[in-house]
């Protein structure tokens, strides 16, 4: 097998909040086009490695970070343009957020920010990203009323269509099925499933089988800890070389 | 015994219950009466105010000179040189009021730096006013040379409102959920554009209320005026709307009801009561505008 | 790319224009710390001729002297004690009726009140808050002063009495905002915890609410006391003008029928006659720094005590 070059890379990642050390020096590498899923119970540094890689960490008056994140060879730290940078990255926060706007300017909001006026432009791009989110059909008469009046599951699916308005390379999902039904949820998948033939997901879920559902690669962090990083299949398989990885698949504990 | 009796008897009225029962009545009487011993005294005072006033109130009042030694005729030039000054102090005020709150609420991160500015703003709402008087006599009329006027009136007016908007816009930013700024920081999105396309709009309600009650406490404070820029009388012409430069002495409604009240002997009682009124309305009504918006805004709120 | 869409860049003046909008917001975030500051140095500025010159002002005797003699030609004096005294009996006496009623009101506003009746308290007590201090003052001198010699029998109505019950009036509405945000400070499982124990409202109240709330509730005391020492209109038109100190060793200490001046009246009513540069002029700065420096105080205590709550 050819040694494909890693999207993103992390190596020996230490994050503070204060005096608080929430994530303590891990080490993985994600390939492109791959579903990469973070497991772990809550307060484990999931939600910190993404603000990291992102780094809206920046906004965190107390937080320090230190160790190495590159995205395409590239280190996060040192990026000149940060909001350029930050269009690379695509982020679905937990709780589905409709920005006080219509759905179009919703959507469009990104890309008249960097400079994109075209109206025809900006109708396709729209059009396109509620699309691939699967909103398109159940909006596309509606268009001006507001984001915030949609429904819980529609406003996630209208987070992940903002998301993808900005074109990411890596697009980051923070637990994005906590607010949302089984149906929905079983719908984003599937946008998953489509989206991954043109970037990188990575999947922060407290849903074990959802890991396992859509994922390639997992990785499972504890309080802080990288404890286990593999194929899905040999996580969930129940050989995975770590126990405390077999007991927490297993649902003993987390 | 059986349960049903055992649970008949836990709910009886005992003197104890009674006695409970009556503290609680006692208590809510006594605050009740105490509240109404605040709200009472405001309608009865406004109430006689308007009675004394009535024989002198009119549209005329308004629009007509002061004449015989300000013991007859109306407020015009006082009423003008009050807008003139609002007016200038909310050009002044207003923009650096509203930047220092997004400051505050959006750039700021929790040091000890912006402690200090916090401890400022509270120190500065809290300086009495003869004491922004001395200030501004001192650093507009002496230091920056602009002698008794129009202008140095409003640059003291205006700093001392200052806490006022800032403390109003911070309030309304930081009611803007802070979800809605990460998520266009998720984007991409940089700060100036989070707070101009999503957190402006969404408080504008809140920053202006704030401006209001700006304007309403420069409308009615006299202090700070009466050594920098403002006298007892001027004479202006009827009707003029551009009667003050901005390096003139103006009169102020304020300080003409100091004035004609405190000052100048044998004024019929009727005129200080209804310029009393004249300025209790402007104010009241400045506050009532914003409360009235405050609540409207409220019941057509985007989340 | 999965998207044929060209990379997009800001305009130049966009992001030049941006980096600018930042700095002023910067600047004006700093301006309260800077006018703060000014204030204090340009009232420092013009009283310094006094505190430092050849002709020094005596500090020990501006404090304890009760001799104010400002306009003398011969032998002017400026003891400021029976100032301050009339100023601290105004603020004693005012706390004293405002402080019970303030904390009353806020109670029975934050715990006893429907939400309706809530609503239409609050606005009046933010409209009692708006009433300009010189309208207070016409009130004084027009309606209170006229109840103080018909109730009390005094010979002239503009006393200390009349002052205090004017600026109780003036500094409830602070009290009440200040006490009722405090109250509402207190996390409802306090109050439900209580109501589950079986206490009545009025147990609740003095056992669990007062307790929890109590550093809240001394800082609006105390927000009250900076506002009372500092209001200039209503007390310089309502207190008679009389320098005099209306203290005294025999009971009851305090005689509220006393015409006083206030350190803040003091300055409004002597300013404007006073040449510029002169000593009495800088005489008033001094006053205006020591207010400065108290209200300073006061307000720095107040916010201490508050960050007491926030810190737990």
């Amino acid at each position: 097998m050819v040694a494909q070059p890693s999207k993103l890379n992390v190596d020996s990642l230490t994050v503070w909040y204060g005096d608080k050390q929430v994530l303590n020096g891990i080490s993985f590498d994600i390939k492109p086009n791959e579903i990469f899923s973070v497991i772990g119970p809550a307060q484990s540094g999931k939600t910190t490695l993404l603000r990291v890689i992102n780094r809206t960490i920046d906004f965190t008056p107390n937080a320090r970070v230190r160790g190495l994140v590159e995205v395409d060879g590239e280190d996060v730290a040192h990026v000149k343009d940060i909001y350029g940078f930050r269009r690379r990255i695509g982020m679905v926060a937990p709780l589905p957020v409709g920005l006080p706007l219509s759905i179009y300017d919703n959507v469009a909001f990104a890309p008249r920010s960097f400079g994109l006026s075209k109206r025809e432009e900006l109708d396709e791009l729209v059009e396109r990203c509620l699309t691939q989110a699967a909103l398109w059909d159940e909006v596309k008469d509606r268009l001006n009323t507001l984001g915030t009046k949609l429904s819980g599951g529609q406003q996630q699916r209208l987070t992940i269509a903002r998301a993808l308005s900005h074109q990411p390379e890596i697009l980051c999902l923070d637990e994005f099925s906590i607010a949302i039904d089984p149906v929905t949820t079983m719908k984003i998948e599937d946008v998953l499933k489509e989206l991954r033939q043109d970037m990188t997901i990575i999947l922060v879920t407290n849903l074990i089988q959802q890991a396992r559902r859509l994922a390639d690669r997992t990785m499972f962090l504890l309080n802080g800890d990288l404890i286990e990083v593999d194929d899905t299949e040999k996580m969930f398989s129940g050989v995975a070389r770590n126990p405390k990885t077999n007991a927490f698949v297993a649902g003993t504990f987390g | 015994m059986s349960a049903e009796t055992v649970n008949a008897a836990r709910f009886t009225e005992t003197a104890f219950v009674r006695r409970k029962q009556r503290n609680e009545v006692v208590a809510k009487a006594v605050f009740l009466l105490m509240t109404l011993a605040m709200v009472l005294p405001l309608l009865l005072i406004v109430g006689f105010l308007v009675y004394k006033a009535w024989p002198a109130l009119s549209v005329g009042f308004f629009l007509d000179l002061p004449r015989n030694g300000m013991r007859e005729g109306g407020i015009w030039p006082a009423f003008l040189g009050t807008i003139y000054l609002v007016v200038i102090s909310l050009v002044l005020a207003a923009p650096i009021g509203v930047m220092a709150a997004i400051y505050l609420n959006e750039y700021a991160k929790e040091s000890w730096f912006t402690r200090i500015i916090h401890l400022a703003v509270i120190n500065l709402a809290g300086v009495p006013s003869i004491v922004h008087a001395l200030f501004g006599l001192g650093a507009f009329v002496l230091f920056a040379g602009l002698g008794r006027s129009v202008l140095a009136a409003s640059l003291t007016l205006a700093v001392m409102t200052l806490p006022v908007i800032i403390a109003s816009t911070k309030e309304a930013l930081s009611a803007v959920p802070v979800s809605f700024r990460e998520a266009c920081w998720n984007m991409g999105v940089s700060r100036w554009q989070t707070i101009w396309r999503i957190v402006l709009p969404n408080s504008i309600s809140g920053v202006l209320t704030g401006v209001i009650l700006q304007v309403s406490r420069a409308a009615g404070e006299t202090a700070p005026i009466m050594f920098t820029g403002v006298v007892f009388y001027r004479a202006v012409e009827k009707g003029d709307l551009f009667a003050y430069g901005l390096l003139d002495q103006c009169m102020a409604l304020a300080m003409h009801l100091y004035t004609i009240s405190t000052q100048v002997p044998g004024v019929p009682e009727a005129v200080p009561f209804a310029t009393a009124v004249a300025l209790l309305s402007v104010v009241l009504l400045l506050n009532a505008i914003s409360i009235g918006m405050r609540i409207y805004l409220r019941t057509c709120k985007k989340w | 790319m999965w998207l044929t869409m060209p990379l997009l860049h800001r305009p130049k003046w966009k992001v030049v224009g941006e980096g600018l909008v930042e700095w002023l917001i910067r600047i004006c975030g700093v301006s309260a710390v800077i006018f703060v500051f000014a204030i204090f140095f340009f009232v420092f500025w013009e009283a310094k001729g006094i505190l430092f010159g050849e002709d020094r002002l005596d500090l020990w005797k501006f404090l304890t002297s009760e001799e104010w003699y400002p306009a003398s030609e011969s032998n002017p004096r400026y003891g400021a004690s029976a100032l301050i005294a009339g100023t601290a009996s105004v603020t004693v006496l005012s706390m004293l009726i405002a402080v019970p009623f303030g904390l009353g009101a806020a109670l029975f506003i934050s715990e006893f009140c429907g939400p309706r009746l809530k609503e239409v308290l609050k606005i009046t007590i933010e409209l009692l808050a708006a009433i300009p201090s010189v309208v207070w003052g016409f009130i004084g001198i027009t309606i209170m002063n006229q109840l103080v010699m018909r109730i009390f029998g005094a010979p002239i109505g503009l006393t200390v009495l009349n002052g205090a019950i004017i600026l109780a009036l003036m500094s409830v509405p602070i009290i009440v905002s200040i006490g009722e945000d405090a109250l509402k400070a207190v996390p409802d499982s306090y109050r439900e915890a209580a109501i589950g124990l079986g206490v009545t409202r009025w147990q609740m109240l003095y056992r669990v609410l007062l307790p929890a709330a109590k550093n809240g509730l001394l800082a609006a005391v105390l927000l009250g006391v900076g506002r009372a020492i500092g209001e200039t209109m209503a007390v310089l038109m309502c207190t008679g003008h009389a320098v005099n100190n209306p203290f005294n060793t025999t009971f009851p200490f305090l005689h509220p029928l006393d015409s006083v001046r206030t350190l803040p009246a003091t300055i409004a009513a002597e300013l404007g006659e006073t040449a510029q540069g002169s000593q009495h002029y800088q005489v008033l700065f001094v006053i205006g720094l020591l207010l400065f420096t108290i209200t300073f105080v006061v307000n720095m205590t107040a916010d201490l005590v508050v960050k007491g709550i926030k810190g737990k």
